[in-house]
C-alpha cells in the first residue's frame, strides 16, 4: 500500500502540471514507415519470437492449428488486473488498422486515438524491434482467423485507469536503448536482439521498482512472480550454471539439464522458443552467457544492502 | 472418466491411510516425500532418452526401448496417497504443489492421462529410429510442462 501511494503522488507529479505536453504519445514518423512492405511469412518467426500468442489466445486454448488471437487472458499486476483484447482481424480485433497504427501499437504503445497503452503489453521491449520485422509481423497477422469476441476492459483502479498518466512513466521508465552495451560477437547481438527486443525475456526475470519500471540495474537477476508464488529464476550466469548447450536444449523441448521440465509461464515461452531456429535458440545461449553475474535478490539501489521484500 | 475418478479416490484413499502415522515422517510429508520420488524417477529414465534426443549419446535401439519401457511401467503406478488432502505448497514448506491442483482434481487426472498416451507413443517408437524417438520425447515433455505450468510452483 505505501508502494502504491508512493506511485499515486508519482504520477500524479509527472503526469500532471509541468510535464503534460511531454507526456503526449510520440509515434513513429509517417517517414519511416512509407515503403515497408511486410512478408507474412518471414513475420512467423518474428511472431514466434515475439510471443504474441502466449497473451492474445483466448484462456485455456490449446487448440492446433493457426493461432485466434480472440483476447480475454487476465494479468494480474500491482496496479490492477489487465485483460488482454482481441488482436485478430476482424472488427472487433485490429481488422480495421492500417499498418502503421498497428506498428506503432506494437513499437510505441500508441493506440490509434493517441493514447498510451499499459506495460503489461511489453511494447517497452518490442520498441526496440526492427521497423521491417515488425512489418512482417503486421502482415502475419493478417493472415490469422478472425475472431468476433469483444475485448474486455481492464480492471484497473484509481489513479492507474488514466492513460494519460502513463505518459509520464514512459518518460521515466522507457528504454529504447539495449540494457547490455559491450562488444558484442554478432551471434551475441543477435541473441541480446531476441531476447530484449523481441522475446522481453526481461518482463519476467527482472524485478521492478515500486513503479513498475524494469531494474536494468538488476537485469535478468530473477523477480518474484506477481500472480503469486514462487519466483521467476535469475538466468544471468550467477543463476543459471547451465551451459550453452544445456540452455538450447531448455527453449526447444523445455526439459532442464536434470530431465525435469519447465513449468509456470516459462511452459508458453518454450511453446514459442520451440518454434525459433537452432541458430536462434543458439544467439539467446550465447547471450545469457554474456550478461553481467548478479546474485538475486539484487539490492536495491541507493540502499546498499537488500531489501527486497519476503 | 476411469482415471479421473481415480485421481478423486486417491485423494480420498491418502485420507485414509493417515491413521498409520507413528514416528518419523508425518503421512503429509510421506505423501510429499512419495510423488517427488516418483517425480524424480520419471526424470531418471528420461534421462537417457534425452541423451540419445540431444546428441549426447548414441543412439542405440534397445537401450531406448528399455527406459521407455522404465517409463511406461512408472506412468501406470498406482499414485494413491500421493495427492493427500492439506499437501498444498500452501500447507507444506516441502511441496511446490498449487493448491490450484486439489480444485482441478479432474483437469490434472486428464494431464495424468496425456502423459500416459505420449509414454505409450514413445514406447512404440523408440526403437524405431533417433527421429522417432526425437519426436516422441518432445510429445512426452509437452505432457510434463503442462502438468508443471498449472500446478507446479516455479522454482524458488
Ligand atoms: C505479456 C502479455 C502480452 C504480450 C506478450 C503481447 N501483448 Fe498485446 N496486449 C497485452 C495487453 C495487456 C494489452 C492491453 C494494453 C492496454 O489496454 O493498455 C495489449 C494490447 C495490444 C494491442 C492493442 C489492441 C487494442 O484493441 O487497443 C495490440 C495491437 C497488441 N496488443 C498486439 C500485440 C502483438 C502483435 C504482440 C506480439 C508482438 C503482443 N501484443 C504481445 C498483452 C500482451
Ligand atoms: C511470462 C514470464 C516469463 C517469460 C516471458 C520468460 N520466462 Fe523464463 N522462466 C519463467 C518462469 C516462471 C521460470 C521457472 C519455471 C519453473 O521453475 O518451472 C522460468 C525459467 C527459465 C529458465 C530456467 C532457469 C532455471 O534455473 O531453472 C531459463 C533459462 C529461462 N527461463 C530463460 C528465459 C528466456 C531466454 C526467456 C525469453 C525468451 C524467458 N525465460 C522468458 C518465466 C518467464
Ligand atoms: C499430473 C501432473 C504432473 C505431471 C503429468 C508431471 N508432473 Fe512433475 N510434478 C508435478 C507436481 C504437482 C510437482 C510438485 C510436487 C511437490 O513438490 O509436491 C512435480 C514435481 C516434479 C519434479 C520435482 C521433484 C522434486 O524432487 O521436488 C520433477 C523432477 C518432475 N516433476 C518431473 C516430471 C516429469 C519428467 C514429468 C513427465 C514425465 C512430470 N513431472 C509429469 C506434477 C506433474
Amino acid at each position: 500500500m505505501r508502494r502504491a501511494l508512493t506511485a499515486l503522488v508519482l504520477l500524479a507529479a509527472v503526469g500532471g502540471g509541468v510535464a503534460w505536453w511531454l507526456t503526449a504519445p510520440d509515434p513513429i514518423p509517417e517517414s519511416e514507415l512509407a515503403g515497408l512492405t511486410g512478408d507474412a511469412t518471414r513475420g512467423q518467426a518474428v511472431f514466434a519470437a515475439a510471443g504474441c500468442a502466449s497473451c492474445h489466445l483466448a484462456p485455456e486454448d490449446e487448440s492446433a492449428g493457426p493461432p485466434v488471437l480472440a483476447g480475454g487472458q487476465r494479468f494480474v499486476t500491482q496496479f490492477g488486473t489487465f485483460v488482454a483484447p482481441n488482436i485478430s482481424p476482424s472488427p472487433q480485433g485490429v481488422g480495421n488498422w492500417t499498418d502503421a497504427q498497428l506498428i506503432n501499437a506494437i513499437a510505441r504503445g500508441v493506440s490509434p486515438e493517441g493514447q498510451h497503452y499499459y506495460p503489461a503489453f511489453p511494447w517497452t521491449a518490442y520498441n526496440k524491434a526492427d521497423l521491417q520485422d515488425l512489418a512482417d509481423l503486421v502482415a502475419h497477422l493478417r493472415t490469422l482467423p478472425p475472431s468476433e469476441a469483444e475485448s474486455l476492459p481492464h480492471e484497473v483502479p484509481f489513479p492507474f485507469n488514466i492513460r494519460r498518466s502513463l505518459g509520464g512513466w514512459k518518460l521515466l521508465f522507457e528504454n529504447r536503448d539495449f540494457v547490455l552495451q559491450a562488444d558484442l560477437t554478432p551471434e551475441q547481438e543477435r541473441g541480446r536482439y531476441l531476447v530484449e527486443a523481441l522475446g522481453h525475456c526481461g518482463e519476467c526475470h527482472t524485478p521492478r521498482n515500486p513503479l513498475g519500471g524494469l531494474r536494468t540495474d538488476a537485469w535478468l537477476s530473477g523477480a518474484p512472480d506477481p500472480a503469486g508464488d514462487g519466483q521467476n529464476p535469475n538466468i544471468t550466469p550467477a543463476g543459471l550454471q547451465w551451459s550453452e548447450g544445456e540452455i538450447v536444449a531448455m527453449l526447444q523441448s523445455g526439459f532442464t539439464p536434470e530431465f525435469d521440465v519447465v513449468g509456470g509461464e516459462m511452459a508458453e515461452v518454450v511453446r514459442n522458443t520451440s518454434q525459433l531456429s537452432d541458430a536462434d535458440r543458439q544467439a539467446i545461449a550465447a547471450y545469457l552467457k554474456a550478461v553481467p553475474p548478479i546474485e538475486s535478490p539484487a539490492p536495491e539501489p541507493g540502499t546498499g544492502d537488500s531489501t527486497a521484500e519476503e | 472418466m476411469i482415471r479421473t475418478l481415480s485421481l478423486a479416490a486417491v485423494a480420498a484413499l491418502g485420507l485414509a491411510s493417515v491413521t498409520v502415522a507413528q514416528e518419523g515422517p508425518t503421512p503429509e510429508q510421506q505423501a510429499v516425500n512419495a510423488r517427488q520420488s516418483h517425480m524424480t524417477l520419471y526424470a531418471h529414465n528420461l534421462g537417457k532418452l534425452g541423451a540419445m534426443a540431444q546428441g549426447n549419446a548414441e543412439y542405440n535401439a534397445e537401450t531406448a526401448t528399455a527406459a521407455a519401457a522404465s517409463l511406461h511401467h512408472l506412468v501406470q503406478l498406482d499414485q494413491s496417497g500421493y495427492w493427500l488432502e492439506g499437501t498444498s505448497s500452501e500447507q507444506m514448506e516441502e511441496s511446490r504443489a498449487l493448491p490450484a491442483l486439489w480444485q482441478n482434481l479432474e483437469d490434472a487426472g486428464a494431464k495424468h492421462e496425456a502423459l500416459m498416451t505420449a509414454v505409450e507413443n514413445l514406447q512404440s517408437t523408440a526403437g524405431t529410429d533417433l527421429a522417432s524417438l526425437q519426436a516422441a520425447l518432445g510429445g512426452v515433455g509437452q505432457a510434463c510442462g503442462a502438468c508443471h505450468e498449472n500446478y507446479r510452483v516455479p522454482q524458488n
